[in-house]
């Protein structure tokens, strides 16, 4: 068997995949049945202080397909939690007691420095593991002067973290930060000067996700109007393999993912990136707690077919590959080529090359592909359409 | 919405020419796709279609993001035979019947995504079953197709010492002695009968329960007992002239077959019946040499027990199908077979079955000019089940009569599953029983 609990700014989560702040982790009974299901932790939705009014709006979630595969994006405009600190406190004496061994998480916002302490210690007190601070939700909050209003200034996020951190005497600090800043290693590096203990990253990016053509009225439609919302799923993964590769090279200090992770081959690739914990929220909100199974299960097989004991292996394995873009090597060259065996001479490839790249694809008779060699420049666009797994490879050229 | 994927299969030359496996499987870009059009379906219906309860949304989700050995280990905790049934079951009438898919286009080609990751497991290797500790109880099991086998092997795991006795020279049963092998590759059989062995358990060959070695011995030897015997393989015959040279009986052809021991036919070959036996026997006849293969079936195609996908696959390979015509008796010339005279049929008012009786139409009989004819008219219990089984109460059909719910048999201690009970039907009910008798066995052991 291989192990796959990891530790996380000091806290051992029995395996890595941890419930996002999120509507999914909003009663103490949706948590419950995702630690039954077999989730490793879970961070509780972002609460407040009892005097923080949270006053919500219906429809909150819009989606966005990708063609026929239903929601590539989801956007919403949730706020944070409808509970308040008094009954997150419960949930968190409730869960701990039933389920000592997972890791149960608060998150938390304030407005001044005296709400965000009394959180921290309102929770340390009921026996939270880690509190996560949000510094990041893009919409809503900032207009009042929170969420990622925080997380874009470095010195905000310094200043709050260190607020934050003063008042935690026993457990871990966790900061969550917006993708909506420039350089998001500036923001991890103030979370570190302020002493608090790891970042997570990131929260939803600010989108408008669609316009009903017929009203004009965007998505969602509240009673005639709508706003920006936050925008999470698969599509924005790769901004947040980025963002978590960029703060693990720049920054040390420990990093849990969150952003459009789905699978356990999403998984890996941020554990790879120097990743860990890893927190899930909209794939969960599709497809339900059950996908723990084959996370856990798809993780242990990759493990053991990798000869791994410990998921501990994988973590920042990618990070000596990530370079600046100079120092990338001009001298090696690649080209396109089919294979004719698998080939089912669609032709795309040649639209695609033709149209958008280097025309260096002809038919012969057949409508086989041909790469012309002199003209192949080895962008790889071809192989980017390709319906067919592995027909299309970028081979080294002879010299 | 992309639609269902095709496996590729053989040529048509290639196909009549050997006993080469015909379909060859989905390729990986197109079991991802499909794998993507699964919907995930809440309590999903494709598990309750699935006979041996194989968590079918799970292993789709499994193969969805490339666990495929997850997938394929997930499917193997519900049904030894895994690969087997992936290729031999009926799913359209089973788990796919039911998927949701149906209603956006067409349902998910859950059967061939199943081999799928079975391939993938068995280019890998099929990780063994550990023993369980040992209980010092004793368990015989006699008949080593897939009722047998897979009720051994979970008794094996769950620490009991179990004998399988089998009275062919090799263990599988139909899946080796039945099913044809352009169908199911001996490999793919071989590998997983290694598989359903693996937790130690111990197989005695050639030895045939009521010659070899009586029941009441075993009763006596073992603290409990499985019959898992099947059903005969000879075809009931009682039409005229059965016993000529040219006259073959469509179980034991097939036994031949796959013994590599098939006659080499010649000419035109009439197959009676329209069961899957009938279509294994036609599509084999091609590749024994058969100029043309006539199926003659005394009701109309509707009616036709074989499945769908039987049907296609014979008449993909040139199989002719004559309805409403029914055997009367076998035509000799110079002391061998040379014709059927046959008489033709109408549907009358339905039978027991609830199938529309044929009736013969008065004057209407001819003879079909064939040089072989193969009788698949439906496999019967073993005749002499009575008395070597003696003091097991037997339905009146001759199948072993059991307590549904525990495949109990009258006597203490002795439980039976599989065609033996069920009068014939598929590998993946067998498997099914095999798993309920083990798991009363053991209840029973432990009482
Ligand atoms: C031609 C053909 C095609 C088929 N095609 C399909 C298909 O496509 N899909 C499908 O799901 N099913 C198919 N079936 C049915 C399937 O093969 C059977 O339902 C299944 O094999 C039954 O399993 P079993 O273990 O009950 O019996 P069997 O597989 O018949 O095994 C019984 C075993 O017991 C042994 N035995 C019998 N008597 C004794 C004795 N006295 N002592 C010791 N051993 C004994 C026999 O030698 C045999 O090995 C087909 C059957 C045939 C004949
Ligand atoms: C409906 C909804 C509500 C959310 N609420 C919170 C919240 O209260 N606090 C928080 O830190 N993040 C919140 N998030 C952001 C998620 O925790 C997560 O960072 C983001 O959705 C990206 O991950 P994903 O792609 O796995 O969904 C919310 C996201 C969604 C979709
Ligand atoms: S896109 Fe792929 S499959 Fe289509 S023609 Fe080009 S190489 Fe062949
Ligand atoms: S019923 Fe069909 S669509 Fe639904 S889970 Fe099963 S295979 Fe998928």
């Amino acid at each position: 068997m291989v192990d796959l609990s990891l530790e996380f700014c000091g806290v051992k989560f029995p395996n890595p995949f941890t419930l996002a702040a999120a509507p999914t982790t909003d009663s103490a009974e949706m948590v419950a049945r995702a630690f039954e299901a077999g989730w490793g932790g879970a961070i509780l939705k972002t609460t407040s202080v009892e005097t923080e009014e949270v006053s919500l709006v219906y429809p909150m979630m819009s989606g966005i397909d990708l063609e026929d595969k239903k929601l590539m994006g989801l956007q919403n405009i949730d706020l944070i939690s409808e509970r308040h600190i008094d009954e997150v406190e419960k949930d968190v004496k409730a869960l701990k007691k039933e389920f000592p061994d997972k890791v149960v998480a608060a998150s938390i916002m304030g407005s001044k420095k005296e709400d965000w302490q009394e959180l921290v210690r309102r929770l340390e007190a009921a026996g939270v593991d880690l509190i996560e601070c949000s510094f990041s939700c893009p919409h809503g909050m900032p207009e009042r002067g929170m969420g990622s209003t925080i997380g874009q200034d470095p010195e905000l996020t310094e200043r709050t973290a260190r607020w934050v951190k003063e008042a935690a005497t026993r457990v871990p600090v966790v900061i969550k930060l917006t993708p909506q800043i420039a350089d998001i290693t500036a923001a991890a590096a103030a979370v570190k000067r302020s002493g608090a203990d790891g970042v997570c990253a990131i929260n939803t990016l600010k989108s408008l996700i669609g316009v009903d053509l017929d009203t004009f009225i965007p998505y969602p439609n509240v009673g005639g109007f709508s706003t920006y919302g936050g925008y999470s799923g698969p599509a924005i993964k790769p901004v947040a393999l980025r963002c978590v590769a960029e703060i693990a090279k720049a920054v040390d200090i420990p990093i849990a993912a969150v952003g459009g992770i789905s699978t356990w081959r999403d998984a890996v690739e941020f554990l790879l990136v120097g990743a860990t914990n890893i927190q899930i929220c909209t794939a969960v909100m599709h497809h339900g707690f059950r996908i723990i199974e084959d996370l856990i299960d798809g993780l242990s097989v990759y493990l053991e077919e990798k000869g791994m004991s410990s998921v501990k292996e994988l973590v920042g394995k990618s990070l000596p590959f990530i370079v600046d873009h100079s120092v990338l090597s001009r001298a090696y060259k690649v080209i396109s080529n089919v294979n004719r065996e698998t080939c089912i001479k669609c032709d795309v490839c040649y639209i695609a090359c033709r149209d958008g790249a280097h025309q260096a694809i002809e038919l012969d008779e057949d409508r086989f592909p041909i790469i012309l060699e002199d003209k192949c420049k080895g962008c790889g666009m071809c192989e980017t359409v390709c319906p067919v797994e592995g027909c299309i490879t970028l081979i080294p050229r002879e010299s | 919405m992309s639609v269902r994927p095709r496996m590729k299969e053989l040529s048509d030359e290639e196909r009549k020419s050997g006993f080469d496996e015909v379909e060859k499987g989905l390729a990986l870009h197109q079991a991802l796709p499909e794998a993507s059009r699964c919907l995930f379906c809440h309590d999903a219906p494709c598990v309750s279609g699935c006979v041996a309860g194989i968590d079918v949304v799970g292993f789709i989700r499994r193969l969805k993001t490339r666990n495929f050995i997850g997938a394929a280990r997930l499917a193997r905790e519900a049904n030894v035979f895994s690969a087997v049934c992936a290729r031999v079951c009926p799913s359209e009438e089973q788990c796919e019947r039911p998927c949701s898919s149906t209603n956006l286009a067409e349902p998910i080609a859950i059967g061939a995504l199943h081999r799928f990751i079975t391939d993938e497991e068995l280019k890998r290797g099929i990780r063994p079953r550990q023993a369980g500790t040992p209980t010092g109880k004793k368990v015989a099991v006699i008949g080593a197709g897939p009722a047998g086998l897979t009720c051994a092997h979970e008794l094996a795991a769950q620490g009991h010492e179990v004998t399988v006795y089998e009275a062919e020279d090799e263990p599988g049963g139909l899946m080796i002695y039945g099913i044809p092998r352009y169908r199911l590759p001996r490999e793919v059989v071989n590998k997983e009968i290694e598989y359903a062995l693996s937790p130690g358990v111990n197989v005695k060959t050639g030895v045939r329960v009521g010659k070899d070695i009586s029941f009441d011995e075993i009763k006596k030897d073992y603290d409990a007992v499985f019959i898992g015997i099947g059903l005969g393989y000879r075809t009931q015959a009682d039409i005229p002239g059965h016993d000529l040279p040219g006259a073959l009986d469509a179980g034991e052809f097939l036994r031949l077959a796959a013994l590599g021991e098939a006659p080499r036919l010649s000419g035109d070959v009439a197959v009676i019946g329209g069961g899957n036996v009938a279509m294994d026997a036609a599509c084999t006849a091609i590749r024994a040499g058969a100029d043309k293969v006539i199926v003659l079936y005394r009701r109309t195609e509707e009616e036709m027990p074989a499945w769908k996908r039987e049907i296609e696959f014979a008449r993909k390979e040139g199989v002719e199908f004559r309805y409403l015509v029914a055997p009367l008796r076998f035509v000799e010339t110079d002391g061998k077979l040379a014709g059927i005279e046959c008489v033709s049929t109408k549907l009358g008012e339905p039978d027991s079955s609830g199938r529309p009786r044929p009736e013969a139409v008065p004057g209407s009989e001819h003879v079909v000019d064939v040089s072989y004819a193969i009788l698949a008219t439906g496999q019967a219990p073993w005749p002499e089940a009575k008395e070597v089984f003696s003091g097991i109460e037997l339905n009146p059909s001759g199948t072993v009569k059991v307590e549904p719910d525990t495949l109990a048999t009258s006597v203490e201690g002795v439980f039976a599953g599989g065609d033996a009970v069920n009068g014939g039907k598929t590998v993946v009910q067998a498997v099914t029983d095999g798993k309920l008798a083990a798991k009363s066995i053991n209840d029973f052991l432990s009482k």
